[in-house]
């Protein structure tokens, strides 16, 4: 007996069993690709359509929306005036441009993680089973490296925005479906227990006390899918996402110090703003609990 | 039918992975600790039996772990019996579909919780709006609806504020609008007043007394609290380890308890604060006496006895005589009868 390796498959074997399954991911791929790509269109428009959007639109428009935006969510001034702050310098180092294609991927993104993890997170709530279910698939999706994952995506849908916006959602979507299921989870039994003597349908104990209650989770939820999709967007670039993230690839493949810090602060500067509207406005959702009156 | 609005027929309830196959056990008579120890079920309710008239307020009493609140919950299926029938107004509840039972829960039955279950994310006007919201009764019937039920429980100028903003016994208060806002004839409070100051107790309590003199409303009370149940109660029923125990008017409880665990639960009562000159009379009509209604309590007619410098009085009862008291029997039966072993605690 052999103690220095545990008993290995032969090479041969593990080399045609790889090779078997390459080759039917490529069938698949080259069977299916075509389809999935035309299903995924409608993404592609949207996205190129808003990216265009926020190109053709005057700086001073874009500066006033963030600013306005910034004081709807965070109701703070310095968060108003940081914001426009950040904007401007990012527009004064000439990353103006990857700074609105980076912000155009990350919404776009958010709103698809939105979209599809609220309801996953609202299933995952009512029944254990699909919680059982999902819980390992979010895991698996929350530690497998994210560079692995790009190769099946390369594999089906080639290289440019829309592989890279589903990479962004594979790697951003399991906060939001997370902190949906808890924070339905966490809404108080009693409650619910007074909606049901009350006579509400399951639909109306849903939309009317636990979405409702479960509002800061699920907000904190979407925080935290915006911060990962910033995030991602680096690694993404590497399948020819544009943006800020691909000039820090740039950066990193030719050593250009500052060009890398620049557009890698600018991220952590989208970051910080996205972090401080959302987080205060998840905030402001709860204020009923804290006993100040509603203006 | 009778004019029970509420008849709880033989309900069992036991709690645990097989509950159906317990009963032959429970019916048999095993005690609790038993079932839990060879069977590992808990016994909730245990053949109880409880018909509540219309119009009135029936008290459940007992202490934690009696079954009472299990027992509430079962008169408007938040729980359903494992055995055993509930019918209302002759209805039996457990065959209704789901959306029978929901349309039940709108517009027939109504509930106030113990620590208030208010929708904390709705402001008072809202939460009193809720039931009416579900019922999907017009906007303007629900908002003039709201403000007359905000106005009844004193509750006005606090439509806009929420509930974290008000003390317990506020709300309540709210807990109590929106309940009788579904204008339902059944009212289920489960220890509505337990989590309130003494003070704020006896306060809402008259608010529940007078709201009940104008709405008559089927009302069933939860309490743990014997002199709440005395003052609210127009009929009260013990509970014990999820059996019932003793069922009877105030008075013929504090008289006649049934067993030792019902004396000493009413041991510490101040008889004559509680006890009518009716119930502890004697037959006969006295001469040349004064006198005293016969819902007087034994503390008041002693006074007027003493005032009056007599030692007897007649009990009038709409203008009839109905019997006699003197103060030896007035004074002899507020000495509580004599009762050995077994507590209630």
């Amino acid at each position: 007996m052999n103690f220095d390796m545990p008993p290995a498959m032969d090479r041969q074997d593990l080399r045609d069993l790889k090779k078997s399954i390459d080759l039917g991911f490529r069938d698949f791929s080259r069977a299916y690709g075509d389809d999935l790509e035309a299903f995924f269109d409608p993404l592609l428009y949207f996205l190129v359509w808003l990216e265009k959007l926020l190109l053709a639109t005057p700086w001073p428009v874009i500066l006033l929306a963030v600013g306005v935006i910034a004081w709807f969510g965070a109701r703070k001034w310095f968060v108003v005036v940081g914001s426009v702050a950040a904007f401007l310098l990012i527009g004064y180092f000439g990353m103006w441009k990857d700074m609105l294609a980076t912000l155009a991927i990350v919404s776009v993104s958010t709103l698809l993680c939105v979209v599809i993890g609220i309801p996953i997170g609202i299933c995952m709530a009512r029944s254990d089973k699909v919680r059982s279910l999902i819980t390992p698939i979010l895991d698996v999706m929350q530690t497998i490296p994210s560079f692995v994952y790009l190769i099946p995506v390369v594999m089906l849908l080639g290289i440019g925005k829309v592989p890279g916006l589903i990479s962004v959602c594979i790697y951003a979507i399991p906060p939001i479906v997370r902190l949906t299921n808890l924070g339905i989870r966490l809404v108080d039994k009693e409650v619910l227990e007074a909606a049901q003597a009350f006579g509400a349908s399951p639909q109306q104990k849903l939309f009317g006390v636990q979405v409702p209650l479960a509002l800061p989770n699920i907000f904190a939820g979407v925080n935290q899918t915006i911060m990962m999709a910033l995030a991602m967007v680096v690694i993404a670039s590497m399948i020819g996402m544009q943006g800020l993230g691909q000039q820090v690839l740039r950066a990193v493949s030719n050593q250009y110090l500052a060009l890398g810090f620049m557009n890698g602060l600018a991220i952590v500067a989208l970051a910080i703003i996205f972090d401080r509207i959302s987080q205060n406005y998840g905030k402001r959702l709860q204020k009923h609990l804290e006993g100040g009156r509603d203006e | 039918m009778s004019d029970a609005a509420v008849q709880i027929r033989q309900v069992y309830k036991i709690f645990g992975p097989n509950p159906k196959s317990m009963v032959k056990h429970v019916k048999n008579g095993i005690s609790k600790q038993d079932l839990m120890d060879l069977h590992g079920h808990v016994l909730g309710l245990k053949n109880v039996n409880i018909d509540v008239r219309t119009k009135e307020i029936q008290v459940i009493m007992g202490l934690s772990g009696s079954g009472k609140s299990t027992l509430i919950r079962h008169i408007n299926r938040l729980i359903d019996p494992t055995s055993g029938e509930i019918l209302i107004n002759g209805q039996n509840i457990l065959n209704m579909t789901k959306a029978e039972l929901r349309t039940f829960r709108r517009f027939s039955i109504s509930m106030v919780f113990q620590k208030f279950s208010l929708l904390p994310h709705r402001t008072v006007a809202a939460n009193v709006a809720y039931g009416m919201e579900i019922q999907k009764l017009e906007k303007r019937t629900v908002s003039e609806r709201c403000q007359k039920w905000i106005d009844r429980v004193g509750l006005t100028g606090f439509e806009s504020y929420y509930p974290a903003q008000l003390s317990g016994g506020m709300q309540q208060r709210v807990g109590l609008a929106r309940a009788l806002a579904t204008d339902a004839d059944i009212l289920l409070m489960d220890e509505p007043f337990s989590a309130l100051d003494p003070l704020i107790r006896t306060d809402m309590q008259d608010v529940l007394l007078s709201l009940q003199s104008e709405l008559h409303k089927t009302i069933i009370f939860i309490t743990h609290d014997l002199d709440e149940a005395l003052r609210i109660g127009d009929d009260i029923a013990i509970l014990r380890d999820g059996s019932l125990v003793q069922k009877g008017s105030p008075q013929n409880i504090i008289l006649n308890p049934l067993n030792n665990y019902v004396a000493a639960f009413t041991k510490d009562i101040n008889r004559g604060r509680v006890l009518y000159i009716e119930s502890v009379m004697d037959d006969g009509i006295a001469n040349d006496a004064i006198k005293i209604q016969h819902d007087t309590v034994i503390d008041d007619a002693l006074q007027v006895l003493i005032q009056n410098n007599t030692t007897y009085a007649n009990v009038v009862k709409n203008r009839n005589i109905i019997g006699q008291v003197s103060l030896n029997n007035l004074i002899a039966s507020l000495s509580r009868p004599k009762v050995s072993g077994d507590s209630p605690v």
